[in-house]
């Protein structure tokens, strides 16, 4: 088992023939995932990557039963292109576009409320770098070959110190069920909570190691969740401790400007609510190492 | 982004948020030229820098004649103001705004801001003005009135009027008072702001209401759909050095420390200052060449590292995802060959292809430090700053 794609899943590329969409698709691709076509505006019938091109979202789902896309869509039209996948009935979209305006993604997750809970799309990113369920399917831009098979729910802010994880878990011989990037923007589609919620519900996650960085209140909100839902251990770091307040740490998210936005307050926070802290970003793979071993599960209050 | 007060006002303004007259100027006599154009007997001199609390730095002054409007503008142009949102090294006025004063009964503070936690825009409003909001927050809390502003339909009129009637104003002064919050929520909308904030918004005997300060931030990612607002960058009041790096798209942030940083990723360059910092040194800078870490970036940016004097080591750590390690290699190589490197040098690189990296690092016969882990490079570079001994200059 996975959370949110596997080796079934059928995949659209929003901004399948641009230059970003066109690499990424045929990484995606040789990594194992189905992608069955993309769309891109005035250049449908065509055919890309051997693959069908489409004109429309709706007109692509159609005719190839996706329930999933990725978007390469430059910033000022990716609001437009995640609504017209929610409208089209696709059930996940993953937003790799760095710059998306942070009222367009206050008006997209409006826009995604007012479907019935029952078809109403999730969100992963924007700024991210994706999903990956090691072995089945990649829906991002990350280097497939550093995640390794295994039982380790992986949900990190940062695209690259996910990669830093997961190569320090394969360097210990683990692996890793799926890997989740929710992106460094202040909205994201979604959040550590909505994923760990997931990881909670696959079998085969064993543990989860939960990324966080520097603002905003959803470290300390999945925090909460795990001390009174999660029964699987969860592994919390926080990136940060160095930065000023008020700067923003390139991320548009990454920046202290409130009460519990700093990495020392919200790493306290885990510890309260019985997360495991690593102590540092080198010992991110030892301390999941450690928490298996243990093999108690955690006591759910 | 950031603008000036003036600049925030004349924006509000076109939405329809009364302020008082006035005009900016360059120099004492502009100053006392306006002065006499805008008419009345009282003017604020006010230095315009990015930055609140001037008032308390000594950045404005409340003159009666033309001769202390002209000392007042002689004194503020050119000075350094030290606030307490500037830092120690405080910023230079080099524009002045000249406005009318008049006596007013009340100040108000009213502010705007995208809330990150509940996704929406958050109006705030409190009888205590003049004040800073996380003072009021402090001390009163329970002057503070809000309102959440659902983003389907917008504000409405009698959220507004909520507000300004809790705020204890009178008919006359609540019709204007609803004016000027839906006025500054339509610039906050509009203009892709991240914060409005009139502090404060005063109340005269005759039941006007004006916004004697104003200040705007910008969402810098909605910047291209507002060329008017993005013309208003003032590159004067931010550090010079993260000017240089917007040039080349790099992301960078002066620190205090000694260990310069050229990583890339947000995530992983806070993750490795925070390990450097555990292995006992403290980082130089915050810098993200992101994804492309091609030569020319990597060369842009040691030379803006080493731009800071207390640097007494470099770290540079890449994690290759798309892109190859053995190609990022090769990019260092020459980027250490282009860049006058007199500081010990550690590389840790990662990812994809980062055997065939390390060896071309290693035939370069460079001296460079390579490092494998994370935590090993930051043990190496806090141990290089340690004993690093600078040549006289």
């Amino acid at each position: 088992m996975s959370i949110l794609i596997d080796e079934n899943t059928r995949v659209l590329v929003q901004g399948f023939t641009g230059d970003k969409g066109t690499f990424h698709a045929k990484e995606m691709i040789d990594y194992g995932t189905k992608v069955v076509g993309g769309v891109t505006p005035g250049k449908g019938g065509m055919t890309h990557l051997g693959l069908p091109v489409f004109n429309t979202v709706k007109e692509a789902v159609t005719q190839t039963g996706a329930t999933t896309s990725i978007t390469f869509v430059p910033p000022a039209f990716c609001m437009d292109s995640i609504m017209e996948a929610a409208d089209a009935g696709i059930r996940l979209v993953c937003s790799i576009t760095d710059g998306i305006p942070a009222q367009d993604m206050m008006r997209v997750k409006r826009y995604l409320r007012r479907y019935p809970k029952e078809r109403r799309t999730l969100m992963v990113g924007p700024n991210c770098a994706g999903i990956i369920s090691a072995g089945k399917a990649m829906l991002g831009i990350m280097p497939g070959h550093i995640y390794q098979r295994g039982t380790v729910g992986i949900v990190s802010r940062s695209g690259t110190l996910g990669y830093e994880a997961a190569s320090q878990l394969k360097a210990l011989g683990l692996g890793v069920t799926t890997s989740v990037g929710i992106g460094g923007d202040p909205i994201n589609g979604s959040s550590f909570l909505d994923h760990l919620v997931l990881f909670e519900q696959d079998d085969e996650t064993k543990a989860v190691l939960m990324i966080g960085e520097i603002g905003g209140p959803q470290e300390a909100e999945a925090a909460k969740w795990v001390k009174e839902n999660m029964s699987k251990p969860v592994v919390g770091y926080v990136a940060g401790l160095t930065a000023p307040k008020g700067r923003r740490m390139g991320h548009a998210g990454a920046i202290i400007s409130a009460t519990g936005d700093s990495a020392a307050e919200k790493s306290e926070i885990m510890k309260n609510y019985g997360l495991t802290v690593a102590p540092s970003a080198s010992e991110l793979g030892s301390c999941v190492a450690e928490v298996l071993k243990k093999k108690t599960s955690r006591k759910v209050s | 982004m950031d603008i000036h007060e003036y600049q925030a006002k004349e924006l509000l303004s076109n939405f329809g948020v009364a302020i008082p007259r006035g005009a900016v100027a360059y120099s004492p006599d502009q100053a006392v030229y306006s002065a006499t154009e805008l008419g009345g007997w009282h003017w604020a001199v006010k230095a315009q820098i990015h930055s609140g609390a001037r008032g308390k730095a000594g950045g404005i002054k409340l003159c009666k004649t033309y001769r202390e409007v002209h000392d007042a503008a002689k004194e503020l142009l050119g000075k350094k103001l030290v606030t307490n949102q500037t830092g120690a090294e405080g910023k230079i006025v080099q524009k002045l705004y000249i406005e009318l004063a008049e006596p007013f009964e009340r100040e108000i503070y009213l502010g705007f801001v995208l809330d990150r936690k509940i996704e929406r825009i958050r109006v705030i409003a409190s009888a205590q003005g003049g004040m800073e909001i996380e003072e009021i927050a402090k001390t009163s809390p329970n002057a503070i009135r809000q309102e959440i502003v659902e983003p389907a339909v917008g504000l409405q009129g009698f959220q507004a009027r909520e507000l300004a009637f809790g705020l204890g104003l009178n008919i006359k002064q609540v019709a204007r008072a609803v004016k000027t919050m839906m006025g500054a929520y339509r610039a906050f909308r509009d203009l892709d702001a991240t914060m409005v904030e009139i502090n404060p918004l005063v109340v005269t005997k005759d039941d006007r209401v004006l916004a004697l300060d104003a200040k705007m931030s910008f969402d810098d990612n909605a910047l291209f759909r507002h060329p008017n607002v993005a013309e208003m960058r003032d590159p004067a009041q931010e550090d010079p050095r993260e000017v240089q790096a917007a040039e080349h798209n790099l992301s960078y942030i002066g620190l205090e420390g000694e260990i310069g940083c050229v990583i890339n990723g947000a995530g992983l360059a806070m993750a490795t200052m925070d390990t450097i910092k555990y292995a006992g040194g403290t980082p130089a800078n915050f810098l993200d060449v992101g994804g492309g870490a091609s030569p020319e970036r990597i060369a842009a940016a040691l030379q803006l590292v080493l731009t800071d004097r207390n640097v007494r080591a470099i770290l540079v750590n890449i994690f290759a995802g798309i892109n190859r390690c053995d190609w990022v290699a090769k990019g260092i190589v020459q980027a250490y060959h282009d860049v006058n490197i007199k500081v010990p040098f550690v590389v840790r690189l990662a990812g994809t292809h980062v055997d065939e990296g390390r060896k071309i690092l290693r035939e370069s016969k460079l001296p460079l430090i390579v490092a494998e882990t994370l935590l090993e490079a930051a043990q190496k570079v806090v141990a290089a700053a340690k004993s690093f001994k600078p040549l006289p200059a």
